[in-house]
């Protein structure tokens, strides 16, 4: 029994990262039906920028110091993440508007391996894994034999937060109607006096946003990071994003839950697991997608 | 005003471009030759030089490097100047089987230095034996390699045209199990390996060894290399209460499976062969990482009069990457490769054809001399006859060698 709630709350940790990232897919999916695979790639920005203020912006007095280090850090992941979303929008992605939607997909995959490549070349030793700060504390509590690191409970709980945060935006502030709005109907929303061009930048900076502390969080979790982690990340964000129904914002949060679950699980009681749980999690896609093709909660971010 | 957006971003696209161009174009500049009248020969080099296993390979490359243009320096092949011809394999098979055919379609290409990884040499060696260029690495374990699928019972070899420099797997891993559990007396541990040839086999041969010494395997576990998260397959470990773990894999894992395993309250040391002894795995295990174990092939190259020589060299050319775990057995295998090329080719006007090149397979065969890891010679397998394989143990923040000597003795 403790091994299962062990696990359980292994996947719990696994799925919040996930979840988060998966978000930015599925609300710009939402809006604008593109996958933007470049998704992972603004996570690992996101991640870096966190490492390069811990390590060159903030003098030592204060790095040790982890209430005044994790915001700084978490604010310059999230302005790097959402001014390389915002640029990578501007300039890839809006001019193909209104292309034929493989172009922007492709573009999309091009965007990837760019960032990917400008990071290994560009950031200082960039093609070494770097080392990255715990920031808070790297000990652990133990609830009914139950060992949780600290940094555990950080994640879920911001990610959980945020996750309701955004919700909450999408539902009742002005901007989350005219998000909806375009989601829906693009050209009607424009009749309306809907700027739309900003609704779908706006859409990419909270994603990116939100990625960003993903990647801090990551970084934090692992106390590494490198220029590839935006890769697998990305996948199986995505992943979670169609698990639970792309375009719906509650549903890529359940997904990023349940694949982290089925993940830590399949680890547990299945034999050789710990191998083969990305296939056990890729069963558990193929089969809602067999029996729910629209994913597990199928609406768009229309109607949240 | 749509006109001019389009103009303005057309010009930012044929920018971009020509920056891209004119990057590559500055990458690609070679470095000058020394005498002009001398005909190119080319020593090939195959190694992760890029990603996770970056901080090994350069270190091989650089060690390659080095030892190419001391011998240019004096002159060692006369009427010829070596060349390096580099591929970076990013520690994948395919990747360096297409770094392998690219190098045998070069006719100046007459030895290889490399690969990192056993799985890479799999797909490398026979396509390199077809071109009967000769294969020497400095780090590849895996007793199939020179020995066949069975080289338990009946021992062939494979590929004449592959040598390696690097200790055995069947070796190391026993080497490190009666370490365990004779001189550190740690008498169970869980297993992970990450499915590659190297991993695998290291760990089915510490498990051999260890259990012939009356060790227990309290569980054993596979994982993904690339894989960040181990928090699952730890939990599944920890109830199991092993006295270490052993890994078979490298340091991105170990490290990563390290701090993870100490954070899940699993507080016993981990032992790695020589995929983790490097300094990422300090630096990124962080003080998880104290008392952890690594075995490496050949003696410690700081504690070895030979490789003195080496060091200083090393550090008098100012690379900007150490020459980490497998520096000084590669700067050897190039000066193998050296010797043989100058021995076969020197002050001749040759053409490099296949008959030069199976030439220099058999003068690499003959090879008897001092290198800076000590006595090089091979047997008939293609085997360094030098045995010694050393443990290492993390001491604050640095690997110390705690124990050198050879299996059995």
């Amino acid at each position: 029994m403790t091994q299962f709630v062990q696990q359980l709350v292994n996947g719990t940790v696994l799925g919040a990262t996930y979840g988060l990232i998966a978000l930015g897919y599925t609300m710009v999916y939402g809006i604008i039906q593109l996958i933007n695979f470049a998704h992972g790639e603004i996570f690992m920005v996101g991640a870096f920028a966190g490492l390069s203020v811990w390590k060159y912006a903030l003098p030592d007095s204060l790095a040790h110091n982890g209430w005044v280090a994790l915001p700084l850090v978490l604010v310059g992941a999230m302005l790097a993440s959402v001014i390389t979303a915002v640029v990578m929008e501007r300039f890839a992605y809006r001019p193909l508007r209104h292309a034929p939607r493989l172009a922007p997909l492709i573009t999309a995959i091009g965007v990837s391996i760019f960032l990917q490549e400008a990071m290994r070349l560009n950031y200082p030793n960039g093609r070494r894994q770097q080392a990255f700060p715990r920031l808070i504390s790297s000990g652990t509590f133990t609830a009914g034999g139950v060992t949780i690191p600290w940094v555990s409970v950080f994640v879920v709980v911001t990610a959980v937060g945020l996750m309701i945060a955004l919700q909450t935006f999408v539902r009742r502030s002005k901007t989350g109607k005219a998000m909806r709005a375009t989601s829906q109907d693009p050209d009607t929303a424009r009749l309306m006096g809907i700027d739309t061009d900003r609704i779908i930048v706006i859409t990419f900076i909270l994603g990116a946003a939100l990625a960003g502390v993903a990647g801090v969080m990551q970084g934090m979790r692992f106390a590494q990071i490198d220029f590839r982690i935006g890769f697998i990340a990305g996948l199986k964000a995505f992943t979670a994003a169609v698990l639970g129904g792309i375009g719906n914002i509650a549903g890529a949060v359940l997904g990023g839950f349940l694949l982290g679950i089925v993940e830590a699980l399949a680890t547990q009681y299945v034999p050789q697991g710990s191998a083969w749980k990305d296939v056990w999690a890729f069963v558990v896609l193929i089969l809602v997608l067999v029996f729910r093709p629209q994913g597990l909660l199928h609406e768009r971010v229309a109607r949240t | 005003m749509l006109h001019a957006r389009a103009r303005v971003l057309r010009a930012v696209a044929v920018g971009a471009v020509l920056a891209l161009v004119l990057a590559a174009c500055g990458s690609s500049k070679k470095e000058s030759s020394g005498g002009s009248s001398n005909k190119i020969v080319k020593i090939g080099f195959i190694a992760p030089i890029s990603g996770d296993l970056s901080a090994l390979g350069l270190g091989m490359k650089n060690s390659v490097d080095l030892a190419i243009k001391q011998a240019n320096a004096k002159n060692k092949v006369k009427g010829w100047t070596i060349q390096l011809a580099a591929e970076d394999d990013t520690a994948k098979a395919d990747v360096g089987a297409q770094a392998a055919t690219k190098l045998s379609s070069d006719a100046a290409v007459v030895g290889v230095v490399g690969t990192l990884n056993s799985s890479v040499a799999q797909q490398v060696t026979p396509i390199l034996d077809t071109a009967h260029i000769v294969q020497i690495s400095p780090a590849n374990t895996n007793d199939t390699l020179t020995r066949g699928e069975n080289f338990k019972t009946s021992p062939a070899r494979p590929h004449p045209n592959y040598f390696r420099v690097a200790t055995l797997d069947s070796l190391q891993g026993a080497f490190a199990a009666d370490y365990v559990y004779k001189t550190a007396g740690i008498k169970s541990a869980a297993t992970i390996n990450d499915k590659k040839t190297y991993g695998q086999g290291l760990t089915e041969q510490f498990t051999k060894q260890f259990t012939a010494d009356g060790g227990k395997i309290t569980d054993a576990e596979t994982i993904n290399p690339g894989d960040k998260d181990f928090g699952a397959v730890l939990s599944k470990i920890k109830p199991t209460n092993p006295g270490m773990i052993f890994y078979g894999g490298e340091y991105p894992e170990a490290s990563l499976i390290s701090s993870q395993a100490k954070t899940a309250g699993l507080k016993v040391p981990l032992m790695g062969g020589d995929g983790i002894y490097d300094k990422t795995y300090i630096s990124v295990a962080g003080a998880a990482g104290e008392g952890d174990l690594a075995t490496s092939v050949g003696a410690p190259a700081e504690s070895l009069d030979t490789a003195k020589q080496f060091i200083t060299d090393y550090s008098a050319a100012k690379y900007t990457d150490a020459f980490s775990a497998y520096g000084a057995l590669s700067y050897d295998a190039a000066n193998i490769i050296i010797d043989a090329i100058a021995k076969t080719i020197g002050g001749k006007s040759v053409t490099l054809n296949d008959q030069v090149r199976q030439d220099i397979i058999k003068a690499v065969q003959a090879t008897d001399r001092q290198g800076a890891t000590g006595s090089l010679k091979f047997d008939a397998y293609g085997d360094t006859l030098s045995k010694v394989l050393t443990v290492y143990k993390v001491e604050s923040g640095a690997w110390k060698s705690v124990k050198v000597g050879e299996f059995g003795k």
